[in-house]
């Protein structure tokens, strides 16, 4: 949960997860592209790449080769595990 | 002083003949035998007198991990400009090329990137007019 709250916690990261929204399977040049392009996000291939890797250790994000690709898919389950069951009152376990 | 030729290293020049041409739609310009080599080079159809696309061999050494090296990440080795970018990529998919970035807005300008079977990764462009 922490390593989740730590990774969403930069906006660049964030970004980066809107993006991987809209689609699955991007490459890091496709990203950098989208940051630079869209955000005007201007930061290194290293920089991006580190980000991801934030991503990755929290779960939030995979990385998938397919023969000499590497493409990075969104997995949003590890967010939505740190969030269900958390700060429920009272009031509202009665409801469930 | 302009720029009258760029080049792709490819693994086969045969092969890389037959996709630029049959595929994506070049034309053969020049191809000299030199050595074990050609100097081969394909132009656009609507510009034969433009800049040459050279279809250089990549047997040296270093070659080999730099070509890998981009693809991995997803790096195009150069971008070619298309007028209608989503009809090429249809054109280009039934064809049987394999794109690893469908056609994405980025900025004012459209991209796609596909896979030329010779090593590299091409982007197409469209601009706005």
């Amino acid at each position: 949960m922490d390593n989740v709250f730590h990774a969403l916690s930069a906006p660049v990261r964030r970004l980066i997860i809107d993006e991987l929204c809209e689609r699955d399977g991007q490459t890091l040049f496709e990203l950098c592209s989208r940051l630079t392009m869209r955000h005007q996000v201007n930061l290194s291939r290293q920089a991006v790449s580190q980000h991801l890797d934030v991503l990755e250790g929290a779960g939030l994000l995979h990385t998938r080769r397919e023969g000499r690709y590497k493409f990075h898919d969104l997995d949003l389950e590890p967010l939505h595990r740190a969030v269900d069951g958390w700060l429920v009152r009272p009031t509202d376990q009665d409801h469930r | 002083m302009k720029i009258y030729i760029t080049s792709v290293f490819v693994d086969d020049q045969a092969k890389a003949l037959a996709f630029y041409t049959e595929k994506l739609g070049f034309v053969k310009k020049n191809d000299i035998p030199l050595g074990q080599a050609s100097w081969l080079t394909v132009v656009s159809p609507d510009a034969p007198d433009g800049t040459e696309l050279l279809l250089e061999p990549d047997g040296h050494p270093a070659v080999g991990p730099y070509k890998k090296a981009l693809v991995a990440d997803g790096i195009p080795a150069t971008s070619f400009a298309v007028n209608d970018i989503q009809s090429e990529y249809d054109r280009l998919v039934d064809l049987g090329v394999r794109f690893t970035q469908p056609p994405t807005q980025m900025g004012n300008v459209t991209t796609a990137v596909f896979d030329d079977t010779c090593g590299n990764l091409i982007q197409i462009v469209s601009q706005p007019s």
